[in-house]
């Protein structure tokens, strides 16, 4: 079963991505495309398993966030680790709508960007290459203060100084 | 200027460890060239033409004696014995090996200073005014404004990965000395009409390939919401700002495509949702990060006695006189002069200074300057607060030390980028121009009464040396592997700032200085009273110069 970092730490990873072509859901954990999920809108509702989905880091949060709030997982797509758009659409899943649930990084983001990625809300880290997740996660103790407000601190430095 | 408490020591200390670890996975081959490239940048470590070179912050341009002695010490021991003033207050080394980056990061560290975002598509550093805090003209001390800009942007959690680069400017004084319109952001310190202090936000600004000056979106943000408002810029721009084109990547081009009210309108209804949270500036903070930047321990001094006797000594020397005339300004406060010190000796690359120079201006700035002096965007240093006494003296150290060409604001206190002998983005060489510029106008009585000429040098359209903005701007172009130049007129960066418009067909690195020289005919021939040269450019316009520079190459 692939592994993934999960609050802090290397636990195995239940969840299936559905493929590109699927033309039906497969019974189990399912993670599947916003696209997917409106498509299969009609067959979600007797779904055997656990749903979530994943979003491309443009996605307008704004706009079609509402209805997968109350999902177990959302994931945020980094089609390359250099597109920090992901970063913000974190930052308003969690503080604009205070969603609790798993928040996912998946795709083209690397090690040396976790703690950031921490600190805009993401708690789970599936890699998309090969990575020693056990060295990976020391990443996430780059730093142990912050100047700005963030998901993980509600008060900038200034206010705590 | 600003001290840096236990936390801000701990976070510079530990960006350079998690750099240290950097480096040593990617010497070990543990990270990829591509994913190390932004890990590097963001520390100022780009590779060049030659060797690596890293780029030091200095915020705001504010450096201490001990934090130039340090860099001293990097120079001697790290690189080839001298550091390049850049013209973003920054400085910079041409030579470290990578695997001593993280030991020279170690050093700045010890005197807080670092790297940190200092390149990279990420915020950079924020520069302004170098007379902050003594400009006669100033509404209010820019310096704070800046250091609370630093700490919001250092490590920003959600802004390491911007389309492209960013930089803020704040002015906090009538006349415009840090071209904040030309800045990603650009803040002017205003005052309403119930006296209150805020801010005129301005964005979209910038040089580069496609120039344009910014545009104000805001007249008036209360000092308390200009981090958060600055949270909603920023997070505008990194989620609609063109990823697919680095050359159509920078804020302005967005706020051009949408119009600068749409964009305005996009920020304020982000800000809408952000606005009084707990990024909300406090009358406490805001006190603690002032209370840094009060004034010296000023003497009583009477103005006229100090005056008198400073034209005394000018009249006995006419060198000392011609320095005092260029290179000082007067202060708000009576009996005290700024001091610029020149770093653009002719046959120097301008902007560089060798390590036992840097030793000189920090002793200078111990002794007369209560121990500060600034970098300014012009790549020269300036000590402030200098008793109008001490100037005689201070100018005979300067002197015997190369810092004291009398030739500040004039044309051979060019701005000029390290350009085709350093630089592997760069499509001519920048140094050997201003050379033999500084070299053809030695004739200190012909600069003196050119009168007040900014000359701005970028090798390639990046634009690092300003040539847009410069009275006159030289432009190093590429054709079929020669290396050619572009004359642009006109550009200006103060308030009413202009872009410069191109003269003509470019000119070979032989024709360059005589070109320059027809030019300066032009305005002598034409110009009225004491008229300056861009004001001259203004009446006349274009026409006449372009024919005298073409005229005999037809």
């Amino acid at each position: 079963m692939p592994q993934i970092l999960k609050d802090t730490q290397v636990v195995s990873d239940n969840w299936l991505l559905l493929d590109d072509s699927a033309e039906s859901i497969p019974t189990g954990d399912i993670l599947m495309s916003y696209e997917q999920w409106q498509t299969f809108s009609g067959q979600l509702s007797n779904h055997d398993g656990k749903l979530a989905v994943w979003l491309e880091g443009h996605a307008e949060i704004e706009q079609i966030i509402e209805p997968l709030l109350d999902l177990p997982l959302i994931a945020i797509n980094f089609p390359k680790f250099a597109d920090g758009r992901g970063f913000s659409s974190a930052r308003l899943i969690r503080e604009r709508y205070n969603y609790s649930g798993e928040l996912r990084a998946i795709g083209g983001f690397i090690r040396d960007q976790l703690y950031l990625l921490n600190r805009c809300g993401f708690n789970a880290f599936q890699f998309s290459d090969e990575n020693e997740l056990s060295d990976a996660a020391e990443s996430l103790k780059d730093f142990s203060e912050n100047y700005q407000v963030s998901v993980d601190q509600e008060n900038p430095l200034f206010r705590r100084r | 200027m600003y001290r840096y408490d236990n936390y801000d020591q701990k976070i510079v200390d530990e960006r350079v460890e998690q750099f240290r670890d950097q480096t040593e996975r990617y010497l070990a081959g543990k990270i990829a060239e591509e994913e190390f490239l932004p890990l590097r940048l963001q520390n100022g470590l780009y590779v060049q033409r030659l060797a690596p070179m890293l780029r030091i912050a200095v915020p705001y341009g504010m450096l201490s004696s001990n934090q130039v002695r340090k860099l001293a010490h990097i120079a001697r021991v790290y690189d080839k014995g001298y550091v390049h003033f850049t013209t973003r207050q920054n400085v910079q080394l041409n030579w470290p090996a990578l695997e001593e980056v993280p030991d020279i990061l170690a050093e700045l560290a010890s005197v807080e200073m670092h790297a940190i975002q200092t390149s990279g598509n990420c915020i950079r550093n924020t520069t302004t005014d170098q007379f902050a805090g003594v400009a006669v003209d100033e509404i209010e001390d820019p310096r704070p404004w800046c250091e609370l800009i630093r700490q919001w942007s250092t490590l920003h959690p959600e802004f390491a990965f911007l389309p492209r680069k960013f930089k803020i400017a704040v002015c906090g004084s009538e006349e415009d000395r840090a071209a904040f319109l030309l800045h990603d952001i650009g803040l002017q310190l205003v005052n309403n009409a119930q006296g209150e202090l805020g801010f005129e936000v301005f964005v979209g600004g910038g040089l580069g390939r496609t120039p344009i000056i910014g545009s104000s979106i805001r007249k008036f943000l209360p000092k308390q919401h200009l981090l958060s408002y600055l949270d909603a810029i920023v997070r505008v721009y990194n989620r609609y700002g063109n990823r697919d084109n680095k050359y159509k990547a920078r804020i302005k081009i967005l706020v051009k495509a949408w119009t600068p009210e749409v964009f305005a309108k996009r920020v304020e209804e982000e800000w809408a949702t952000i606005k009084d949270g707990p990024s909300t500036l406090t009358d406490s903070e805001v006190a603690r990060v002032t209370g840094f930047f009060s004034a010296p321990d000023y003497q009583d001094i009477d103005a006229s006695i100090a005056d008198q006797s400073l034209a005394a000594q000018a009249s006995e020397n006419n060198a000392f006189s011609r320095w005092l005339e260029r290179n000082t300004v007067l202060q708000k406060q009576a009996g005290y002069r700024s001091v610029t010190l020149s770093l653009k000796p002719a046959g120097v690359a301008p902007g560089d200074v060798t390590d036992t120079q840097l030793e000189t201006i920090a002793d200078l700035a111990d002794q007369y300057a209560f121990g500060e002096l600034r970098a300014t965007h012009n790549q020269n240093v300036v000590l402030t607060d200098i008793l109008c006494s001490d100037l005689f003296e201070l100018w005979q150290t300067a002197k015997q030390s190369g810092l004291a060409t009398p030739t500040i604001g004039t044309i051979n206190d060019m701005i000029c980028c390290p350009g085709g002998d350093y630089c592997s983005l760069a499509n001519a060489k920048s140094i050997p121009v201003a050379e033999a510029i500084q070299r053809r106008f030695s004739d200190l009585d012909y600069v003196y009464d050119l009168g007040d000429l900014e000359l701005n040098i970028s090798g390639c359209m990046n634009a690092c040396g300003h040539h847009h903005i410069g009275h006159i701007g030289i432009l190093g172009v590429d054709k079929k592997g020669k290396e050619w130049y572009q004359i642009q007129l006109g550009g200006s960066a103060n308030k009413n700032a202009s872009l410069g418009k191109v003269l003509g067909p470019s000119l070979s690195r032989e024709e360059i200085t005589d070109g320059i020289e027809k030019l300066l005919d032009v305005y002598v021939e034409n110009r009225i009273a004491d008229e300056s040269f861009l004001n001259t450019y203004q009446r006349i316009g274009i026409s006449k110069f372009k024919e005298r520079v073409y005229a005999s190459n037809s």
